[in-house]
């Protein structure tokens, strides 16, 4: 068993990003540190953690930082493999399988939560349009490709795995952008299995922690 | 074994990342050549969601994304050939994967933007930041390679890989617009390693030479000129 590391997370409380990093850590047990930055003003700490990118999240881990929300997880799944749940499988195929479908989230879901906000009247429709089919994309592949009946609620099993925590994440960032937007994303019908994996994943007792331990931190600006 | 197929053409350095990593894991594949402006049946069937190259098929099942690619041929064969290609340490790893995310995501987007620059003055600024995200590189390579040859030290690693597929696009480029890119004055290490990397027999033997490169990346040129051209009507 490893030594204990000290960890600090660098993040900003409204960040989809930042929240998967934090639910990891927290789902391993792994104690951490955190400071949250004004994107409007980062700390020059950041600057100097990630200067490539100058964003959050920043994993630093005895001192060396980590930068890039999928490379953080799967730096925490290997530092802390010991401690459950992993959040890779083990099956060389499966992981494939994980690391395509959260990549797909990034390529083809992400941008457009930057469309939609800014779009109006035919074209933020054909951008919400988009952005469902994507998600059903995504569940008829997770369905065929990765879910095992009866093995739930999550994509990973009985316990959250990278896929999940991204999910988690996107179900934050969908809500949020719903209410700005005024606009329906997700849907029951449209992606059943998405939206019970979202689901589970907000009863999990470190996910209420965690919303709990960033509501000191909200900024009251917009 | 006709077990591991791969849907490509070495044109691609996506591909060629696929390639490199199977000839460093000696590993027998059949290559199902794809010709370029035509997708065939097998690549829709097979990655029906990007319907692009890479593809690798093994046991009859596919695997999409080049990235995702490699690491499972790392470890579908961890100890194959020349051996691992992710880092053995963990944070090195993140390091390599990191690089690599900011190659596909920045700087590789910067050389295409380089090849669809029409006015010299875009090409000027083009040059810039390809040569930008080299000195990046550079810096990274001086930390990761701490004094050897490869990003992954003695061993070419998964960041070798990821990055070194371009080695030809980046003399193809230089050639394109008579503008040295990863020169030897101001980028030193890096440039030595790109020399070494195009070297190792595992690299040679797969990758194509930048004068094929180059006509390719002018049959590149003439598309992107004609969408851009199309897209305008």
């Amino acid at each position: 068993m490893a030594n204990a590391k000290e960890v600090r997370l660098y993040g900003m409380t409204r960040s989809g990003y930042c929240l998967m990093v934090h639910h990891a850590l927290r789902l391993k047990g792994v104690p951490y540190d955190y400071v949250e930055e004004d994107l409007k003003n980062k700390s020059q700490e950041l600057l100097r953690l990630n200067p490539v990118h100058k964003k959050v999240p920043v994993l630093v881990v005895d001192g060396r930082p980590v930068a890039e929300s999928l490379v953080i997880l799967q730096y925490i799944d290997e530092l802390w493999g010991s401690l459950a749940p992993r959040l890779l499988p083990e099956d060389p195929h499966r992981r494939a399988k994980v690391r395509f479908w959260a990549d797909f989230v990034y390529q083809k879901v992400v941008p457009l939560t930057y469309v939609i906000p800014k779009a109006e009247g035919d074209s933020k429709a054909a951008a919400v349009a988009e952005f469902r089919a994507q998600l059903v994309v995504m569940e008829g592949g997770v369905r065929e490709e990765l879910w095992v009946d009866g093995a739930g609620p999550f994509i990973n099993g009985d316990a959250p795995g990278l896929l999940d925590l991204l999910a988690g994440s996107c179900h934050t960032g969908i809500k949020f952008l719903e209410g700005v937007a005024g606009v329906q994303l997700l849907d029951k019908e449209e992606t059943p299995l998405l939206c019970s994996v979202m689901e589970a994943l907000l009863q999990l007792d470190v996910v209420k922690e965690t919303t709990d331990f960033l509501q000191q931190h909200v900024h009251n600006d917009r | 074994m006709a077990d591991v197929k791969l849907i490509g053409s070495a044109l691609s350095p996506y591909v060629l990342r696929a390639m490199i990593a199977l000839s460093l894991k000696k590993l027998e594949y059949e290559l199902m050549q794809e010709k370029f402006g035509e997708k065939s049946e097998l690549l829709l069937k097979s990655n029906p969601i990007y319907k692009k190259i890479p593809v690798l098929i093994h046991h009859d099942r596919p695997i999409c994304e080049s990235a995702v690619i490699v690491e499972y041929i790392d470890e579908v064969w961890p100890k194959s050939g020349w051996g691992a290609i992710l880092p053995a340490d963990a944070y090195h790893r993140s390091l390599h994967r990191f690089w690599t995310f900011y190659i596909d995501d920045k700087w590789f987007p910067s050389l295409v933007a380089l090849g669809k620059a029409e006015t010299e003055e875009a090409k000027a600024e083009a040059v810039e930041r390809v040569r930008a995200g080299l000195l990046l590189l550079d810096e990274a390579f001086v930390k990761l390679s701490e004094g050897k040859a490869f990003f992954g030290g003695d061993r070419v690693a998964y960041l070798d890989v990821m990055f070194g597929c371009f080695a030809n696009w980046i003399k193809a480029a230089e050639m394109l617009v008579s503008v040295e890119l990863l020169d030897e004055a101001t980028m030193p290490a890096l440039h030595g390693w790109a020399v070494r990397f195009r070297e190792h027999e595992a690299v040679k033997e797969v990758m194509p030479d930048s004068g094929k490169v180059l006509e390719f990346f002018k049959i590149l040129q003439a598309k992107w000129k004609k969408d851009a051209a199309d897209a305008k009507n």
